[in-house]
Formats: structure tokens, C-alpha cells, sequence
């Protein structure tokens, strides 16, 4: 069923005439996610993707609505019509293809290499996966030195 | 919830791959660039459930989760980053529309 639910909100994303509309289904598609991660028994990544995803980037993105201009009714009605010539086949496609999926995935035997038994996320985190978060620390840095150097060619102008 | 591993993917793996398809169908027919960056999270979200269900299914949630977190981490510097550069274009063409950037046309 929460299935169900987010390919429906995915859907509506998709089909949202006003942007605003589009990420705040984003936003509700993040929280039918998080809620299946907590039925998955993984409560921490859940409450990563809760807080960052449905808040964080949803503000980014209603942020950068802002700062651009509206779309006039004209565009609007415009975009209202296109948007079924552009997206009818969508949902059609989509029930095809996870049909088809659905009926092709065949028993495959899950027995993987044990690599890594830890059951604790924070020892995986910080002792198994030490290069990740360097590379986060890396990223961290390179997105900041991107934001402050576009912001900054935008202030001289 | 008495469900074989072979149940539980045979439940996701089509709902992620119809994720992954309304995704790539959005960045493929939006001209807007706001709306590319929506389908690119629509496409990460389902790489965040596929990886979740993933580690449930061969019982290492602990890696699944540790993954989750750095891609979530990283998919937020992508946006922050992206819409700094949408915000941009727009002071300097006007519009968000793929169609007008075009000042390295040949």
C-alpha cells in the first residue's frame, strides 16, 4: 500500500502544474520512504533521509522557486495542456514496465561473501568506512568553494 | 511479517524500477531546469530504497545504512550546488529553459 503511495506521489510530482506543488510532493514522497525504512529496520538512515530530504532539500528547492520569476497564467494554461500530450503515457508505462520486472525476477540464491558483519552503524560508519566520509569532508569542501564562487560573481554584477 | 527474502524483493524491485523510469521520463521531457533537479531526486530516492532493501535482504543493515547516509550527505551538496549554479543562469539569461542557454553554441 505505502508502495502504492509513492509511486503515486512520484506521479505527482511529475504531473504538477506549479513547482511548488512538484517539491512538496518530493517531500511527501521523502516521508512515505522514510517510513518504509523504518519498516525495513533502519532507523537511523531514516531519520537522515526525514530531516535532510523531506526538510533540507525542500527548502533548497522552494528557495530557488523564489528567486525566480512566476510563470504567468498564459504559461500556466499552457503548460496545463502540453502536460498531457507530454506525460499520458507515463503511468501506462510505468504499470507496464513494473509488471514486466515483477515477472521476470527469478529465485537467485542470496548467499553473498560476509564481508563486513557489523551490526552497529556508527562502528561501520566510522571504523569500516573511514574513506566515505573523507570523500563527504572532500564534497563538503567543494560544494562550499562552488556556492561562495557563484554568489560571489553574482554580488559584483 | 513472515516474508522470504525472495518475497520481499520480488515486492520492491518493481516499484523502484517504475521510480527510476518516471525519473528518467521527467529529466527526458522537462525543459525546466528546476524540474530536471526534481527528477534527479526522484531517481536517488530510488537508489536510496533499492540500497535499503538491499542490506535487509542479505542482513547487513548496518552497511545499507552507512551507505544511505553518504549518499544522502552527497545528494544535498548536488542540489545546493545545482540550484546555486539554476539561480545563476537565471540573472544571466532570464529564464530557466534549457532551450535558451545557448552561448557555446557553435
Amino acid at each position: 500500500m505505502l508502495l502504492i503511495i509513492l509511486i503515486v506521489t512520484a506521479l505527482m510530482v511529475v504531473f504538477s502544474s506549479r513547482m511548488l506543488i512538484g517539491a512538496i510532493s518530493l517531500a511527501l514522497t521523502s516521508i512515505i520512504i522514510t517510513i518504509l525504512m523504518f519498516k525495513l529496520n533502519s532507523p537511523l538512515a531514516a531519520v537522515f533521509e526525514l530531516s535532510i530530504c523531506a526538510g533540507l532539500i525542500t527548502v533548497i528547492f522552494i528557495t530557488t522557486i523564489s528567486f525566480v520569476k512566476p510563470s504567468t497564467e498564459d504559461e500556466l494554461i499552457e503548460f496545463r495542456k502540453l502536460r498531457f500530450k507530454k506525460y499520458i503515457y507515463l503511468p501506462f508505462l510505468v504499470a507496464v514496465a513494473g509488471y514486466l520486472v515483477s515477472v521476470a525476477i527469478k529465485p537467485i540464491s542470496l548467499k553473498l561473501p560476509e564481508i563486513i558483519q557489523e551490526t552497529n552503524v556508527r562502528n561501520v560508519l566510522w571504523d569500516l568506512r573511514q574513506v566515505d566520509l573523507l570523500g563527504q569532508a572532500i564534497v563538503l569542501l567543494i560544494g562550499v568553494f562552488g556556492i561562495v564562487v557563484l554568489f560571489k560573481e553574482g554580488r559584483k554584477k | 511479517m513472515n516474508m522470504t527474502n525472495m518475497e520481499i524483493l520480488k515486492i520492491f524491485i518493481p516499484f523502484v524500477v517504475m521510480l527510476i523510469i518516471i525519473g528518467f521520463y521527467y529529466i527526458l521531457l522537462t525543459r525546466n531546469l528546476i524540474r530536471i533537479l526534481l527528477g534527479l531526486e526522484i531517481i536517488t530516492k530510488a537508489a536510496i530504497l533499492s540500497i535499503i532493501v538491499a542490506g535487509y535482504v542479505t542482513n547487513n543493515m548496518a552497511l545499507a545504512q552507512s551507505l544511505v547516509i553518504v549518499i544522502i550527505i552527497i545528494e544535498v551538496f548536488v542540489i545546493a550546488v545545482a540550484a546555486g549554479v539554476i539561480i545563476h543562469i537565471y540573472k544571466q539569461t532570464g529564464s530557466v529553459d534549457v532551450s535558451n542557454i545557448r552561448n557555446l553554441r557553435g
